[in-house]
């Protein structure tokens, strides 16, 4: 055991005050110290992408983060994509594609797939491919999920984000 | 899964870290850029580091930029800043952006360094093929000094390099290319994004129609990337086309002397030696 680091997460806009081991992974820190389990943890080894979020903008497995290298930097995680009541446009992509079965995989597509979506709006489909060949599905859904991500893409270009 | 406790440092100068790192290598400390092999070796405490020194905040070391006759990429450089070719870095920026698309999946290369590739040295590296074949400079930098190291002299078999433990790689020098030089790239592995079972990465310019400074590198074939100075031979002087590429093949599987694993015997390396240096001749001349 060696003493805790106090530091502050800024996840989707709210400041969380917790005290970690430097070796807490940022995923871990993420679910149980600040609450937001939406965030899942599959094989923290950085292979499956289930733990994918949003840091200052870029797609990271937050299970290959400690939590203190991410003090003071902003975070986005699945709980923060819907407005209220109002799905994001790659959450309702999922839901009219069919683009989740067990749903154990999805928080780290969508987040995945909204960054890479908000960097390269005019992504080409190859590069898309690419992108998502990152995550793995074990229901091996991935068909819907490309199709989802393809009509979110055409969304977010035509609300101009 | 969880890593085993350790002491956290994050300094902001570079003087600062190489102080640290003096401090603490005797002790197993070790640097943190990209973290994303040193991490998931703590994950299954392959390695059980007690200090980590982040150098993700440090001044400077984030340069990217030509200086002369090279491209000079600093400690924290990630693999994504070569995503899109920067025309101003040449067919040497077209090399690199042919290359780190094969580099593991877009969040990994978010976080992961050019210099962490190096300093890790897995045997299926792309950026530690790159380094050989091009003929890269190392630049180690410790509490008291600096040194160069030619990629020729660096690479020291699997996940072994020529850097000492208090030696943090602060930069990796890139010789741009000429104009009109061709390159290629050619990987195989069974899933996107793996780690390579085999790679060639090959350049050559064309004098007069002939193959002249020829360079092909194997990656994921041997413990290090090497040159193989037979293929090299078996095309200079040559027409490019299928004759010398398939001779340039025949001439690596000839000399390579394959690591074996669980599921890939060394005769089946020796194979694929011959495929990925045709097949990367091929994609430069197309």
């Amino acid at each position: 055991m060696t003493d805790t680091v106090a530091i502050t997460l800024n996840i989707n806009g709210e400041d969380h005050r917790v005290s970690v081991e430097p070796r807490r992974t940022l995923a871990d820190t993420i679910r149980d110290d600040c609450g937001k389990t939406g965030t899942h943890i599959g094989c923290e080894h950085g292979v499956c992408g289930s733990c994918t979020i949003i840091l200052d903008g870029e797609p990271v497995r937050s299970c290959l983060m400690f939590a203190v290298q991410a003090d003071g930097r902003k975070l986005r995680t699945v709980e923060g994509l819907a407005k209220g009541n109002q799905l994001h446009p790659i959450q309702q992509a999922f839901i009219d594609n069919h683009g989740l079965q067990c749903g154990f995989c999805t928080p780290g597509f969508l987040m995945l797939a909204t960054s890479v979506l908000e960097k390269e709006p005019d992504i080409a489909d190859a590069d898309l491919l690419d992108a998502l060949s990152s995550n793995l599905c074990r229901c091996t859904g991935y068909q819907n999920i490309i199709k989802a991500v393809r009509q979110a893409a055409i969304e977010m270009r035509g609300a101009g984000k | 899964m969880k890593p085993a406790a350790f002491l956290y440092h994050a300094p902001r100068t570079l003087e600062a870290a190489l102080t640290l790192l003096a401090e603490v290598a005797p002790q197993d400390g070790r640097i943190l850029a990209g973290g994303q092999s040193l991490v998931p070796a703590m994950a299954f405490r392959l390695a059980r580091p007690t200090h980590l020194v982040d150098i993700n905040g440090v001044a400077g070391l984030d340069r990217l930029a030509i200086d002369g006759n090279v491209l000079s990429v600093g400690a924290t450089v990630r693999h994504a800043a070569f995503h899109k070719a920067d025309p101003a870095f040449g067919v040497l920026g077209a090399l690199l952006a042919d290359v780190v698309h094969n580099i593991a999946h877009y969040p990994i290369r978010t976080r992961g360094t050019m210099c962490g590739s190096l300093a890790h040295a897995d045997p299926a590296s792309e950026w530690c093929l790159t380094a050989i074949t091009l003929g890269a400079e190392m630049v180690a930098k410790t509490a008291k000094g600096a040194r160069r190291i030619p990629a020729a002299d660096y690479f020291q078999g699997i996940m072994s390099t020529a850097l000492e433990p208090d030696e943090l790689l602060a930069e990796v020098r890139l010789p741009l290319l000429a104009n009109g030089t061709k390159h290629g790239f050619y990987e195989f592995n069974r899933r996107a994004g793996d780690f390579a079972i085999g790679m060639a990465l090959v350049t050559y310019r064309v004098e007069n129609g002939k193959i002249a400074d020829a360079h092909v590198g194997i990656g994921g074939i041997e413990g290090s990337p090497r040159r193989v100075p037979e293929a090299e031979a078996a095309l200079n002087g040559q027409a490019p086309g299928k004759v010398a590429f398939e001779a340039a093949g025949k001439a690596t599987a000839a000399v390579v002397d394959p690591i074996e694993d669980t599921q890939t015997p060394a005769s089946y390396r020796r194979d694929l030696a011959a495929t990925v240096v045709s097949r990367a001749l091929e994609r430069a001349a197309a």
